[in-house]
């Protein structure tokens, strides 16, 4: 008997459940299957770092839906230049204060608010750009690992070709012969990005695609793409998630190097990136201008990374045993 | 729809009572093996040359060791692989060429119980979805009325329907087995292969599943093509067994006249190395005890694929290849392939490798 993950679910499931016994009457009506997620869900939810890590990104994203509120409450908008309070006689960001909370930039604006309106940059480049990639990834990693051959010959040389273009140079040829715009970074992050997704996925739907269920599920009269989405999918999604996760803080990395290159999200905007690009001008006279940015991009990408690493724990627990 | 039910009245020249007809199949597997300079294209011979009929109700056994063909042979049927030459011809229809997409509505009248009850069930679905997936695929119920079907199906194979919200990995292996039935006899298919579908399971739980297997195959008049290298359960549920060795068959007979007066020597040695539970007994009977391992099937022995072997071989056997015909003055119904049959109450264990060298060097 070989083990696999599920297997290795039921067993921890009965150790789980071995010192508390069901209620008899309960199992009378409905039994609900404890499913895979559940269990997954029970093992995050004991690991201190990533509750931890998943409260930081909650609070960074309710920074980001209150944004407005934090500029209504200071006073300051996100545009606003505040020429006489806001920069000193000769022209520099004054220092965190009562007033600007966390000091303001070259132009006199309040960086609280710039931050705050940062963090909706960031994690819209970070959310969608990752789907975008996860979902062209899995779509081409599913058609080649399950139906091989010519197709998956053709999509492993474009993987191969698309891991292989220098991507930053070519972002910022793209970026310069177009307009940069919010969407074209997303779109161009996504292009880049679905490769490595796809490479992932296609590794696994081809030890997948041998297991005596897909067969099972060919002799029932299952059609190709049923099995690949309702047989096949199901069965990847967690690493799916895992990586997904991990590359969200790559992604907003990227957003921001992009935006610090001068080839991401066009300024006005907000955006952490921007910023700190803009702070090197004036970083020794006013070091809060690149150190909040900093910050909130550091602190944003270290929880991620966190919680992505718990999840991965979590939803594969061979791994755990593996690491411990 | 309609496309399967027109074809499955077209007898084409075949018995009434014959659901599949396999002739003369075979299925080659190319290998390459690449040595430093040259690549060789060799084939695996799986499947070489077999033909048998299995009749409607019956269960036909299919014995051998590991790697006989037992398993490709059941999947060329199903037509889950490809045939390299032959044809299947199952209900009076000739499937051995029709596409995968050809062969999808034809999937709902024969079905696959598999060996490893670990390995068939997805684990990521609930079981209700997993018994459900034939009515579904073949659009015969939905919503209520499939998981009403589905509860139907458990409680028939000894599950119980509140479990329908359970994942494959609750429960044990054979209430797994038990699914794996559940989803082969949901939509009542006329033929229904199983592929060893006890050898996984605990010798106690065997006989709950193969008594479900009978049973089930007498309230629903099924036919089963069954696979197995535990020859003892083979005897207990095959109306015929088929003995194969290396991709042919070497003796097909009805159980009981196998069991009783097994003809070729490979069937005499198979029978023999069954263990007999009583010590006194099994000291003192004679156990054949083959020299050597299986040819390689990617470059089969010529003439008789046993005789480098065979207790009984002579140099006409390392030549000529036996057909399958009734020897000994057997019935019809049993035939054997084999040149030199063995006698009722003849005694192998003591010819031992005698009448020839190994294969190919006769020179002495």
């Amino acid at each position: 008997m070989s083990l696999s993950p599920g297997d290795i679910v039921a067993i921890e499931k009965v150790g789980v459940s071995a010192g508390v016994p069901p209620p008899e009457g309960a199992a009378a009506t409905v039994i609900e299957g404890r499913s895979p997620w559940r269990l997954a869900y029970e093992r995050l939810r004991r690991d201190r770092a990533s509750m931890i890590s998943l409260g930081v990104i909650v609070l960074i994203i309710l920074v980001a839906i209150f944004a407005p509120v934090v500029a209504a409450i200071t006073g300051h908008g996100v545009y606003e230049q505040f020429r006489t309070t806001g920069l000193s006689p000769d022209g520099l960001p004054v220092s965190p204060s009562s007033h600007f909370l966390l000091g303001t930039d070259d132009q006199g604006r309040d960086i609280l608010v710039r931050v705050a309106y940062g963090a909706r940059i960031s994690l819209i480049v970070g959310v969608v750009a990752t789907l975008l990639e996860v979902v062209i990834g899995t779509v081409l990693g599913l058609a080649a690992g399950y139906f091989g051959k010519v197709v998956d010959t053709v999509i492993a040389r474009v993987i191969d070709i698309v891991l292989s273009i220098p991507f930053l140079l070519f972002a910022i040829s793209l970026v310069s012969i177009s307009h940069p715009s919010l969407t074209i970074v997303i779109v161009v992050i996504g292009i880049f990005g679905w490769a490595a997704v796809a490479r992932v996925v296609r590794g696994q739907v081809l030890s997948l695609r041998e297991k005596e269920y897909i067969e099972a599920a060919r002799a029932l009269g299952a059609g190709p793409w049923r099995i690949m989405f309702i047989d096949i999918l199901p069965n990847i999604v967690a690493p799916i998630i895992v990586y997904a996760s991990l590359l969200i803080p790559v992604t907003i990395v990227i957003e921001a190097s992009l935006s610090y290159l001068g080839v991401g999200v066009p300024p006005p905007t907000a955006d952490w990136g921007t910023m700190i690009s803009g702070a090197q001008q004036v970083y020794q006279q006013a070091w809060w201008y690149l150190l909040f940015p900093s910050a909130a991009l550091l602190i944003t990408t270290v929880a991620f990374n966190i919680f992505g690493d718990g999840l991965r724990d979590a939803l594969d627990p061979r791994a755990e045993q593996i690491y411990k | 729809m309609t496309e399967t039910g027109a074809s499955s009245h077209r007898v084409a020249g075949t018995d009434k009572d014959v659901l599949v007809k396999v002739e003369n199949l075979q299925k080659y597997f190319p290998v390459q093996t690449t040595s430093l300079f040259r690549r060789n294209h060799d084939q695996v011979h799986a499947v070489d040359g077999v033909t048998l009929e299995v009749r409607r109700g019956e269960t036909l056994g299919l014995v051998g060791e590991t790697g006989c063909g037992k398993s490709t042979l059941a999947r060329c049927i199903a037509r889950l692989c490809d045939v390299s030459a032959g044809r299947v011809i199952f209900d009076g229809r000739d499937i051995t060429s029709l596409t995968p997409r050809q062969m999808r509505p034809l999937r709902r009248e024969m079905q696959i119980i598999f060996q490893d009850p670990y390995g068939s069930l997805n684990p990521r679905r609930r079981v209700g979805s997993i018994i459900g997936d034939p009515f579904a695929l073949h659009g015969i119920a939905d919503g209520a009325e499939r998981k009403r079907k589905v509860q139907e199906v458990m409680e028939l194979v000894g599950l119980k329907p509140e479990h329908f919200n359970r994942f494959p990995a609750e429960f044990s292996g054979g209430q797994r087995q038990r699914i794996g039935v559940a989803r082969a006899l949901a939509l009542r298919p006329k033929l229904i292969i199983c592929d060893e579908p006890v050898s996984a399971l605990d010798v106690s739980i065997q006989a709950q599943i193969i008594n479900l297997l009978v049973d089930l195959q007498r309230e629903f008049n099924l036919t089963y093509i069954f696979i197995a290298h535990d020859l003892s359960v083979v005897r207990h549920v095959s109306d015929r067994v088929a003995v194969m060795y290396l991709g042919k068959v070497a003796e097909l007979a009805p159980a009981e006249d196998l069991y009783q007066v097994p003809r070729h020597p490979y069937s005499n040695a198979l029978l023999s190395a069954v263990p007999v539970p009583d010590p006194k007994k099994s000291s003192d009977r004679h156990q054949i005890i083959l020299i050597g391992d299986v040819p390689s099937p990617i470059d089969p022995p010529a003439g008789c694929r046993f005789h480098p072997r065979c207790p009984k071989a002579q140099e006409r056997c390392a030549t000529e290849e036996p057909a399958l015909a009734s020897v000994l003055g057997d019935s019809a119904e049993h035939v054997t392939a084999c040149h030199f049959p063995v006698e009722k109450g003849e005694d192998l264990s003591n010819t031992s490798r005698v009448s020839v060298p190994p294969s190919g060097s006769q020179t002495t």
